[in-house]
């Protein structure tokens, strides 16, 4: 295999493999930007998953398995909202209840939604997919030629980035949410409703979630398997770190991440003498050294990381 | 205060739905005298259609055939170490006969049960610690998997099998090994490439892990993992694949050309029979092919009828003695580490840390 040909379908892997990490991240960022930490990320993603694998195996209808899971998401997030924000119940606690209740959830509904001649479970039965739509002439271009191969949900990711980045950074809306992340007291003093503000993020923050768990059943790893998000919730909540709560840098996250396992298992694959153990902790080490260098920079030009007010509860009547 | 409240309230109901969720009463049970209380303990969920889902197979193949002279329980996604000793402890006190663990890292845990129930029959899956109470018991996969390797050594144009393994443990290398003998005891060109994921269970990384080895140019795929997604990797690309642990052909089709699989029940029939009339006595049971243990799932139409006599003169060969790890054996580097006409005992086999010819790959230290 040409280096082209190898780099090419490496770019093509990662791409298709940092959809759904994307689709969360993105999510999450704008989630932590009101100040919500939300932990529920994996249950979330599970349940998106489980849920719109089995629209699409009842209904045959990938968009509506896409709505179920963007709704499936949004309502675990606003139960989380209701717990943070007008119950004003410890962010952490509730993030992982969140994350354990979705997964067992979604396990329950994987033995319960199946067809009755597989014993009614989910697992293992094979439904539509969203498959590789490859761009004409585009696609065949060298390098770049990866960009132009993938599904549907992807090509969505494409213009779903800038948007994300633009609206937080260059309007008045995005403008607002960054101002309840970092100082609650005042943006209310400036007439934001900071409820409000919180609930719609959190919520939206768990459609676009929902969001990523459907990527994984309908397209990366068409069907249910029983944690089949296999920890990337987790692995979402680091990249937003790592992101520094910027869209923009969140894709080179996913990408990275996505990039390096692709990267480590062709390694093996062409029989190098590095020792697997190793390669297989090339991206936790590099996403270490990537906070340890980000970290820095950010100490040295003055920026600032995290929201302010991330992970504390709001109230009025509180100095 | 009133918040404190409503998050305990809610955490409860939380916890309520999912303990509920985790344990399942599955018999009806309801004979007049005593029924036989047996109970598992699951690393997975049987949902897995793998190493759980054949243990669960093999479970109610003993209702099958005891039916309500016994009861079973199982748990499911037990955590292996201290979690797992309560949950054990739990079974054996709400007066259950016998507990069968079906993971390697429960072992410790069952030793120390057994030692506090000496009542109690323990039974313990791929360990090797025993005590009066306290059985081993597991199956030589490898024979399977030499017989696979045939399948696979027939069936490659490329010459290159692709392998994606979870963790270089002995009976995974052992797995890997035998595999490969098979492949090249009828095609000595084929080479056998293994990548590494170090994760037993990870659907996204199990198929990356394929398609990396697609991308070398294997055009079958086997494995050593616990879900389907290596074979629908390989299916995509329209290449073939050898499935593992449960008939993986069921749930991805006819380019899954067979499986070497487990098959628990007439096991868990055999002993759990031999506990209920008395005779039961503690045990290190390493169960041949011929035991039924382990065997070949049912081929695909796509294997020829050739191959298919060939495999069963293999088998036969080793129903007859002639085991898969008799020499002469050579190691990666070709240097021979069984000579003609000897064979590994037991205990080399069960701390295999070296491939054979063949393989493309490394065993980090």
């Amino acid at each position: 295999m040409s280096v082209f040909a190898l780099i090419s379908s490496i770019l093509t892997i990662t791409l298709r493999a940092g959809t759904s990490l994307i689709y969360a991240t993105v999510g999450e960022i704008y989630t932590e930007r009101s100040g919500i930490l939300n932990l529920g990320l994996e249950g979330m993603m599970l349940m998106g998953a489980v849920t719109a694998f089995a629209t699409a195996f009842y209904t045959g209808s990938l968009w509506l398995a896409l709505l179920v899971a963007v709704i499936v998401g949004g309502l675990l997030a606003a139960l989380h909202a209701f717990l943070c924000v007008t119950m004003r119940a410890n962010q952490v606690v509730s993030g992982l209840s969140i994350t354990l209740f979705g997964s067992g959830l979604a396990s329950f509904l994987g033995q319960r939604l199946g067809p009755a001649s597989n014993n009614y479970f989910l697992v293992g039965m094979v439904g539509p997919k969203f498959t590789p739509i490859p761009i004409p002439f585009l696609n065949s271009l060298p390098l770049i030629g990866a960009f132009f191969n993938q599904d549907i949900l992807t090509y969505i990711v494409y213009l779903l980035m800038p948007l994300a980045w633009f609206y937080l950074y260059k309007t008045r809306a995005g403008l607002s949410l960054r101002a309840v992340g970092e100082s609650p007291q005042t943006a209310d003093a400036m007439g934001i409703d900071v409820v409000r503000t919180r609930y719609l993020y959190t919520i939206l923050g768990g459609m676009l979630t929902g969001l990523g768990g459907a990527h994984l059943s309908l397209a990366y790893t068409p069907g249910w398997t029983e944690n089949l998000t296999g920890g990337r919730g987790w692995i979402v909540i680091a990249l937003v770190i790592f992101a520094m709560w910027n869209p923009g840098r969140a894709v080179l996250g996913a990408v990275l991440f996505g990039g390096i396992n692709a990267v480590q298992f062709r390694l093996q694959a062409a029989g190098t003498a590095i020792p697997a153990a190793f390669l297989n902790m090339l991206p936790y080490l590099t996403t270490i050294l990537v906070l340890v260098v980000m970290t820095w920079w950010e100490a040295l030009s003055k920026r600032i990381g995290a929201p302010a007010a991330l992970g504390k509860a709001y109230m009025r009547e509180e100095k | 205060m009133k918040r404190y409240v409503w998050m305990t309230l809610s955490l409860v109901l939380i916890a309520a739905m999912l303990l509920s969720g985790c344990a399942k009463k599955t018999t009806t049970g309801g004979t007049p005298e005593d029924p036989y209380k047996v109970a598992f303990i699951y690393i997975g969920p049987p949902g897995d259609l793998g190493w759980t889902y054949e243990h669960d197979r093999g479970r109610k193949a003993l209702e099958a055939e005891f039916g309500d002279r016994i009861e079973t329980k199982y748990i499911e996604n037990v955590p292996e170490g201290p979690d797992a000793a309560r949950v054990i402890r739990e079974f054996a006190q709400q007066g259950y006969d016998m507990v069968f663990a079906t993971s390697f890292g429960y072992m410790d845990p069952m030793v120390e049960v057994a030692q506090e129930f000496p009542d109690v029959k323990f039974e313990h899956c791929s360990g090797y610690k025993t005590a009066d109470n306290l059985a081993t018991y597991f199956g030589r996969m490898y024979q399977a998997r030499y017989l696979a390797g045939i399948v696979a050594g027939r069936m490659t144009k490329n010459n290159i099998i692709g392998y994606v393994a979870a963790f270089a443990i002995p009976e995974v290398v052992r797995g890997i090994d035998a595999f490969t003998l098979g492949v090249r005891s009828v095609n000595p060109e084929a080479q056998v490439y293994v990548v590494w994921t170090n994760t037993w269970f990870d659907p996204v990384i199990e198929r990356e892990a394929a398609v990396a080895l697609l991308d070398e140019g294997a055009d079958i795929i086997t494995q050593h993992q616990d879900t389907t997604e290596p074979q629908k990797a390989a299916q995509e690309r329209g290449m073939l694949s050898i499935g593992y642990d449960s008939d993986m052909r069921a749930f991805v089709g006819d380019t899954v050309l067979t499986s070497p699989m487990w098959n628990w029940g007439p096991y868990y029939i055999q002993t759990v029979g031999a506990a209920m009339d008395g005779t039961w006595a503690t045990h290190q049971y390493w169960g041949p092919m011929e035991d039924g243990v382990t065997g070949l799932a049912e081929y695909s139409p796509k294997v020829p009828q050739e191959v298919r006599d060939e495999v069963e003169a293999a088998r036969q060969k080793i129903y007859d003695g002639n085991d898969v790890f008799c020499g002469p054996i050579k190691d990666q580097d070709g240097q021979e580490r069984v000579a003609a006409g000897q064979c590994m005992t037991d205990a080399d086999m069960l701390a295999l840390d070296w491939f054979v010819e063949g393989v493309v790959g490394t065993i980090s230290e």
